[in-house]
């Protein structure tokens, strides 16, 4: 297990005093929350500064942190010494913060195991499971198709002396057709244990599509860049697409300018309605480099002599 | 210790926006938390339930991202309730926009 420096992830000295941490750590958080930020590792980021805050924020935790941290520096190998076993008690640490993922192993060892989301008990003896909530990443061509796929989901486990391991659990869950980015499934009696005669809690899995290179999603609906040629786009043509559902013939229609959007109605995600699918143009000049293409092109100027795309300029 | 729990039975299995309304008491489950912290919410306009009082609100579906965003939100950057609809009022106004440039294409 390495150090962590928490001072450091925080861009702070360790001599700062209590409240340049708050602030230090809200500046952060704006910067890197995963619901606002789109930093590409703004999960992580702000992962670390969360854990760093919750160590230091609290003036017990850092006395008893600043007390190991004299001795090590950020990334050195990190035992835990004999007596840490026991855990220090903090006075204000009882009830969990409910944050949402599990604090790295460092912390842990510091300041124990505090469950993710402990809340008030909802009655002794018969308590219902607590719902459990995970992200699954599917591709497009799952919602297009619906089916079965089998997920795999960390799950933190607590054992009877409350130290926490990492457990794989595996699911086969029934994808639907025509569910959208973002969407949530809920899976009955998939989340907590009950306790005793209480039901289990329900598993909310959050969809989110893998990006897709040609496809771009906006709702049910779907986009696709249709490059042609310049005559093709000025003649008409039948060009052939590829959808997230095989492919299909297209007519580009004579006259049409890039940008120009071509519907294919029901031809989206499936749903009752189904979205559309739209081949956005865009044309591509074919290169003059060869004295062939230059004369086509000398000939082309020649033809359209009277055609001005920019606005008259006065002189 | 890790084990291999293997689930091959079907689980019934919903989709949350289409199909679900939560009452409050729900919702407050499925986001482990307090009810008076969701009637805070919904007090600033951030959560729009139908019915008339606490006992027969109705949350839509897509409530839940909703009301989890905005409890995240709330707790990590010490914001209020009113702060929270502020930044969920511009997330959505962003989100409008992102999804304008993605039908526009080249980013």
């Amino acid at each position: 297990m390495e150090f962590k420096d928490y001072y450091a992830v925080l861009g702070l000295e360790r001599t700062v005093a209590q409240d340049e941490i708050k602030r230090a750590y809200r500046k952060l958080a704006r910067k890197y929350h995963p619901d606002v930020s789109k930093e590409p590792d703004a999960e992580a980021r702000f992962k670390e500064v969360a854990e760093a805050y919750e160590a230091l924020k609290d003036v017990e935790k850092r006395a008893a942190y600043d007390d190991v941290g004299n001795r090590y520096k950020h990334g050195q190998e990190f035992n835990p010494p004999p007596e840490w076993n026991s855990g220090f008690e903090f006075s204000g640490g009882a009830e969990g913060d409910g944050h949402d993922f599990s604090r790295s192993d460092f912390f842990e060892s510091l300041f124990g195991h505090q469950p993710a989301g402990a809340r008030g008990s909802r009655g002794r003896g018969q308590r219902a499971g607590e719902d459990h909530h995970a992200k699954v990443r599917i591709d497009l061509q799952d919602a297009y198709r619906g089916g079965r796929r089998s997920i795999s989901l960390r799950v933190p486990r607590i054992d009877a002396n409350g130290r926490a391991s990492i457990e794989e659990r595996h699911l086969e869950v029934n994808i639907p057709k025509g569910i959208r980015d973002g969407q949530h499934l809920r899976l009955a009696g998939q989340g907590g244990p009950g306790q005793g005669e209480a039901p289990a809690g329900d598993l909310y899995l959050e969809i989110e599509f893998a990006p897709h290179p040609d496809f771009r999603l906006d709702g049910r609906d779907i986009y696709l860049d249709l490059p042609v040629t310049p005559w093709e786009a000025a003649l008409g043509a039948g060009v052939t697409v590829q959808t997230p559902d095989g492919s299909v013939q297209l007519t580009v229609p004579p006259g049409s300018s890039p940008g120009r959007k071509l519907r294919l109605k029901g031809r989206g995600l499936p749903s009752v309605p189904p979205g559309d699918l739209y081949a956005v143009l865009s044309i591509r000049l074919p290169p003059a480099d060869t004295e062939m293409a230059q004369d086509a092109y000398r000939r082309m100027a020649e033809a359209f002599g009277d055609f001005q795309p920019r606005p008259a300029v006065e002189v | 210790m890790s084990m291999n729990r293997i689930n091959r039975t079907e689980t019934p299995c919903v989709i949350v926006e289409e199909e679900v309304q939560f009452t409050l008491i729900e919702l407050s489950q499925v986001c482990r938390t307090e009810v008076d912290q969701l009637m805070e919410l919904v007090m600033e306009g951030v959560l729009t339930p139908s019915g008339e009082d606490p006992e027969r609100w109705r949350f839509g579906g897509t409530t839940l991202r909703r009301a989890r965003v905005a409890l995240r939100l709330t707790r990590d950057l010490e914001l209020n309730a009113a702060g929270t609809a502020l930044v969920l009022d511009l997330l959505d106004e962003i989100e409008a926009l992102r999804s304008r440039l993605r039908r526009l294409g080249g980013d």
